[in-house]
């Protein structure tokens, strides 16, 4: 049986032209790019070029791009990294202490907030309408002459719901406060410019476009006050002490290279599968669409059922060969429903009976069929034996 | 190193629970079930019914589940129709969480509340029996449903604000 990968959002296999790419850095010039020889200069050479390639993707200036080890680190080095460094510049005395986020950033953020929270920072949590968009009504509303930082994703990893940043990059910036964004589910897939946008800071990752996992970046707006979380070395800047994974920051570049080239005719083409796939899920009695219909990531579909439960819908598709994922709580160590289809309105069962489709660059219109043959018979086997089949049937 | 199953969620699971899983047994409703036993909570996520069917001697001749709920709460139903089918309620009460697990060659942890939610469906079908058929209800049993009905309480209410 041939698998099929729809869990794109998750991650991505690493495309063949980048670990060629980055082949040489692991085996020729292993250089450490602090060192003074000829093997540490190749190797800082291929870092500066990278950036720049980077730094190209966003509209970005190469010395604002900051690589780190995961998106993970890039967001709590965001919001630690702004809110560290407005304390430590106040000596003691009063400083802005409040920073917006929206109800369904990423666990990073969240958690990140939470430890910001017990440590003198108040945090406002933005709602999101039902197809879970912020309004940026709202952000203007939120900011007090407390706030230093407003952070929203650019688009959700779960709905695949697009933000808009344009408009709160818009408002931070005429209210004088640092927007950043998790653009880690749209980096390379949507066009993003960081200048037009207002974004002081903003989250990319590797592993999400077709680049090696454990590399990521932080984008730093020239004049942005960030305190690092990582001391030692000096590197990036000064922002982020390690020493540098240059054969992972050449295959991030390399990545990089390949979205923007094939950008506008991939998402042409994702969206297109998606849209013939959710017309068909929807099909399916009972099934709503989580997110919104079309201001939504070309590779993102989220659907919830009725009356059957997510992590019996994955396994049951994973023995059939199709990998997806789910927002049911039983999916996860924690047993909560995901908060951000609890965000957006879904109750607690609905959430539990959700499943999240992400296509990627090697998805096939052959695959989405064999998908979509294969999944209604799931959910109906599931509900069969489910004790709300007979009132599902009544409605 | 503990071997195991990679073809498909080979470390959360055992295979008995992914075979149970795949091809579960007794699915499905007794029409004229001598009791049921409803457990658990949709808001979190697993719910059990249980379908009993009593003959005269007390023996359960007949026994169905429909479950909402995770690849674990499916196999937890389905594992314990086999260990109860045939035998007396007196028996069946015997069952116990752990026999469950064991039965399913272990479960994860944070999956242990299913062995728990499948033995309380027992325990609340026997009791819907012996109260539709009005007998007296021993207190151990008693005390059992009264601890099952109160977490069911506690669940539903922690959850009124969502």
């Amino acid at each position: 049986m041939k698998k099929i990968y729809l869990d794109y959002a998750s991650t991505t296999p690493v495309d063949k032209r980048v670990i060629k790419a980055m082949e040489p850095f692991l085996t020729k010039n292993y250089g450490n790019t602090m060192s003074l020889h000829s093997f540490g200069q190749e190797a800082k050479l291929a870092l500066e070029n990278s950036r720049q390639v980077l730094a190209d993707l966003i509209n970005a200036k190469p010395n604002e791009i900051i690589f780190t080890g995961s998106a993970t680190e890039s967001n709590n080095q965001a919001l630690k990294g702004v809110a560290l460094r407005e304390r430590s510049e106040s000596k003691g005395g009063q400083y802005k202490n409040h920073i917006i986020i929206s109800a369904i950033e990423h666990a990073c953020i969240m958690e990140s907030a939470k430890w910001l929270a017990k440590n003198g920072f108040e945090i406002t949590k933005l709602p999101v309408d039902k197809y879970g968009m912020v309004n940026p009504e709202d952000v203007k509303k939120a900011i007090t002459p407390k706030t230093i930082l407003v952070s929203v994703m650019h688009t959700s990893n779960e709905i695949g719901t697009i933000e808009p940043i344009a408009e709160i990059g818009k408002i931070c910036r005429e209210k004088g406060v640092y927007f950043h964004t998790d653009a880690v589910q749209s980096f390379g897939k949507i066009a993003i410019d960081v200048k037009k946008y207002n974004i002081d800071l903003l989250t990319g990752s590797a592993h999400k476009m077709y680049g090696p996992k454990g590399i990521a970046l932080l984008y730093v707006r020239e004049g942005v006050k960030i305190e690092p979380i990582l001391h030692g070395g000096g590197q990036e800047n000064g922002l982020r002490s390690s020493t540098v994974n240059v054969p992972a920051i050449v295959g991030f570049a390399k990545a990089a290279e390949l979205c923007k080239v094939e950008m506008k005719k991939e998402g042409a083409r994702q969206i297109k599968l998606r849209d013939k796939a959710i017309k068909e899920i929807l099909k399916i009695k009972g099934t709503r669409l989580n997110g919104h219909s079309e201001n939504r990531l070309p590779n993102n579909i989220n659907v919830s059922f009725p009356y059957i439960e997510g992590e019996s819908l994955i396994i049951r598709l994973d023995l059939e060969g199709i990998a997806c994922s789910t927002g049911s709580a039983c999916s996860s160590y924690k047993l909560e429903p995901s908060y951000v289809l609890l965000a957006i309105g879904l109750k607690p069962e609905e959430a539990h009976g959700s499943l999240r489709i992400s296509l990627g660059r090697f998805t096939t219109e052959k695959e989405i069929n064999h998908l979509l043959k294969v999944l209604p018979k799931i959910v109906k086997q599931l509900e069969l034996m489910s004790p709300f089949k007979k009132k599902y049937e009544k409605e | 190193m503990k071997k195991n199953s990679a073809k498909t969620c080979g470390s959360l699971y055992t295979e008995k629970v992914m075979e149970t899983f795949k091809s579960p047994h007794n699915y499905g409703k007794i029409k004229d079930a001598s009791g049921i036993g409803k457990v658990g909570n949709i808001v979190c996520g697993d719910v059990m019914w249980l379908y009993i069917k009593v003959d005269k001697k007390e023996v359960i001749k007949d026994i169905k589940f429909e479950t909402f709920g995770c690849v674990a709460a499916i196999s937890t139903s389905s594992i314990i129709t086999d260990l109860v089918k045939g035998k007396t309620i007196k028996e069946a009460l015997k069952i116990t969480k752990d026999n469950v697990i064991e039965s399913l060659g272990g479960l994860p942890k944070i999956k242990y509340h299913c062995s728990v939610l499948a033995v309380d469906a027992l325990i609340e079908a026997v009791y819907d029996y012996y109260t539709k058929t009005k007998q007296v209800i021993p207190a151990d049993l008693q005390k059992k449903h009264y601890i099952i009905q109160k977490s069911k309480d506690v669940i539903e209410k922690r959850y009124e604000g969502l």
